[in-house]
């Protein structure tokens, strides 16, 4: 099993959803994050008063899937998700030792 | 029916009236006394309706637009300021806070004869001849709610409950009680309708309600001292969304406090609300102007600033200027409010957190001046000269002198809201410490003071 975390564009979690969704992956998590990368931050006025806001709103999902899905769900993402604007997000994969579906105690790559 | 058998209809009828005089008397009365009973009815319905509307403005507007201003932690404890208000100032005017302000004394505090509203019922007062005393008493004493609650943005964040709680009771007495009876109890100083000696045009409040707490808060911000951190820390709002839900509450509410103070259902008060609305618009408009220029874009928060400096400078004359001078203040309002909240305080380092000296006090103080130049006695007739005929009222009117007698108003009210503020600061000082320990502020007001919490999203 890997695990696919994708810090994207929240204007674009609707598209990644559906495209996953599309290619079968029914389990996902998703987080409101705030992070930054090369992407600069903006600045914001109130009353006169300027402020540089450097943590950037961002969605974090997250989802395991049986290894040899990997490279067509991490495809499938980033041609979702992708505009080939700075700010577009990353994409981090890892190995997951074990899943425990808590419901009957399923195990491994049937408990996803 | 040809014009001259009417009149002839109508002479007939006036001789056969002249016949029967003593039972046409008595009906005389009666259709009297019911006219009056429906004006009565009419105005007491307007004036209870308007009361409602400016508490309205107090809670949740008022405390929904500045704590929008403030940082999460302190949602609730910001509007519990506005909100103790309402409970701490409504017992203290019933006990005795009415009756300094509105009770004959001298000119510059009313008497103890309406104390615990003894004689305030059912019957008229010498101010609303229409109404029941009682209305009039409930009506003003909103005010006199809102007045104290304005002053808590410019220490919003850092004080604590009963400090604040404390120091908003003695400000009620040395500043709002003489003030409000200089300029609207009967013999006050400044009262040019009710014997006074100084003729002050203050039609809703812009010298007794906004210069006094637009000073009163500049004094507080400067003695208590900026809050830990700014201005290096972030202090954005952190949800204007309140803070617009709250500033259009207090546009729609200051109908009933400008309109309202027309003391009646009266074309007067229509024309308070014009200028009020139009005023509110002009001001809106010139502050998103303003920040077009400076910053290239015109915000939200900007937009609802400049509305609240425009109803707060159009306060003192809403009752004495016609529409396009109502517009012409809130110009003024908008662009100068803009310039004192963003260049001024940024040049003097004060942290007045939410600007209630640059919108309220400075706003109060132009709309006191400008009232001198745009009051019209074809607004408002109620000022009469020796001979019976309407008083001219400001400098359009011809009597370009009531810019002074302003000016004195204005003066007298910034010296007592000044010197009453500093006391009121010192005695709470003495008794309690006013500000919150270095802990309790990084924690925030809802938890180190309330023990609860704005936000709770778990369950």
């Amino acid at each position: 099993m890997i695990k696919i975390e994708a810090v994207i564009q929240p204007s674009k979690l609707d598209k990644a959803r559906e495209v996953l969704q599309s290619i079968g992956i029914d389990g996902l998590t998703v987080s409101e994050v705030r992070g930054h990368g090369r992407q600069k931050g903006h600045r914001e006025v109130y009353r006169g008063r300027e402020y540089d806001v450097d943590l950037i709103h961002k969605i974090k999902l997250e989802t395991v899937v049986p290894s040899v899905r990997k490279d067509e769900v991490i495809g499938a993402l980033v041609e979702a998700v992708r505009t080939g604007a700075i700010g577009d997000g990353k994409i981090f994969v890892s190995e997951v030792a074990d899943a425990i579906r808590i419901r009957d105690d399923a195990r491994g790559e049937s408990a996803l | 029916m040809s014009n001259r058998v009417f009149v002839g209809l109508l002479l007939l009828s006036s001789s056969a009236l002249a016949q029967t005089p003593a039972v046409d008397r008595a009906e005389l009365r009666a259709l009297q006394a019911a006219v009056a009973a429906s004006q009565s009815a009419g105005d007491n319905a307007w004036m209870l309706v308007s009361a409602a509307l400016v508490l309205m403005m107090t809670g949740p507007g008022l405390a929904l637009f500045y704590c929008g201003l403030v940082r999460k932690r302190n949602v609730l404890g910001t509007m519990m300021q506005s909100f103790a208000m309402m409970a701490v100032i409504t017992l203290l005017w019933g006990v005795c806070g009415y009756s300094l302000v509105f009770a004959p004394g001298n000119p510059l505090l009313g008497d103890l004869r309406y104390l615990f509203l003894r004689g305030v019922g059912a019957e008229p007062s010498v101010y609303a001849p229409t109404v029941p005393h009682q209305t009039f008493m409930i009506y003003q004493l909103m005010f006199a709610i809102i007045t104290p609650a304005l002053i808590t943005g410019a220490f919003a964040e850092r004080v604590r409950f009963r400090a604040m709680v404390l120091f908003l009771t003695l400000w009620a007495f040395f500043v709002y009680f003489p003030v409000a009876h200089m300029v609207w109890g009967s013999g006050g100083f400044l009262n040019a309708f009710l014997g006074g000696k100084y003729p002050v045009l203050d039609f809703a409040g812009g010298t007794v309600v906004h210069i006094t707490s637009g000073f009163s808060a500049l004094v507080t911000a400067l003695y208590i001292g900026k809050r830990a951190g700014y201005p290096y820390e972030k202090f954005m709002p952190h949800n204007l969304v309140l803070s617009f839900i709250g500033a259009c509450l207090l546009w729609v509410g200051w109908f009933g406090f400008n309109a309202g103070s027309a003391l009646a259902a009266s074309p007067l008060a229509t024309s308070a609300f014009v200028a009020t609305h139009f005023a509110a618009a002009a001001g809106a408009l010139s502050w998103m102007a303003a920040e077009r220029i400076r910053n290239g874009k015109a915000s939200a928060l900007g937009a609802i600033s400049g509305a609240v400096a425009g109803l707060a400078t159009v306060t003192q004359g809403s009752g004495f200027v016609q529409p396009f001078s109502a517009v012409a203040i809130g110009l003024v309002a908008g662009a100068l409010c803009h310039f004192m909240v963003t260049t001024v305080k940024e040049k003097f380092h004060y942290d007045d957190s939410l600007d209630v000296f640059g919108v309220h006090g400075v706003g109060g103080l132009v709309g006191c001046l400008l009232t001198g130049v745009f009051a019209t006695r074809l607004v408002n007739s109620a000022l009469r000269l020796a001979n019976g005929q309407p008083a001219p009222l400001g400098w359009i009117d011809g009597n370009p002198v009531q810019v002074l007698n302003q000016l004195v108003g204005a003066g007298i009210g910034i010296g007592l809201a000044v010197v009453g503020t500093l006391a009121a600061l010192k005695i709470t000082d003495l008794v309690t410490p006013l500000r919150m320990n270095e802990g309790q502020e990084a924690t925030g007001m809802d938890l180190s003071l309330h023990g609860e919490e704005g936000y709770n999203f778990e369950g």
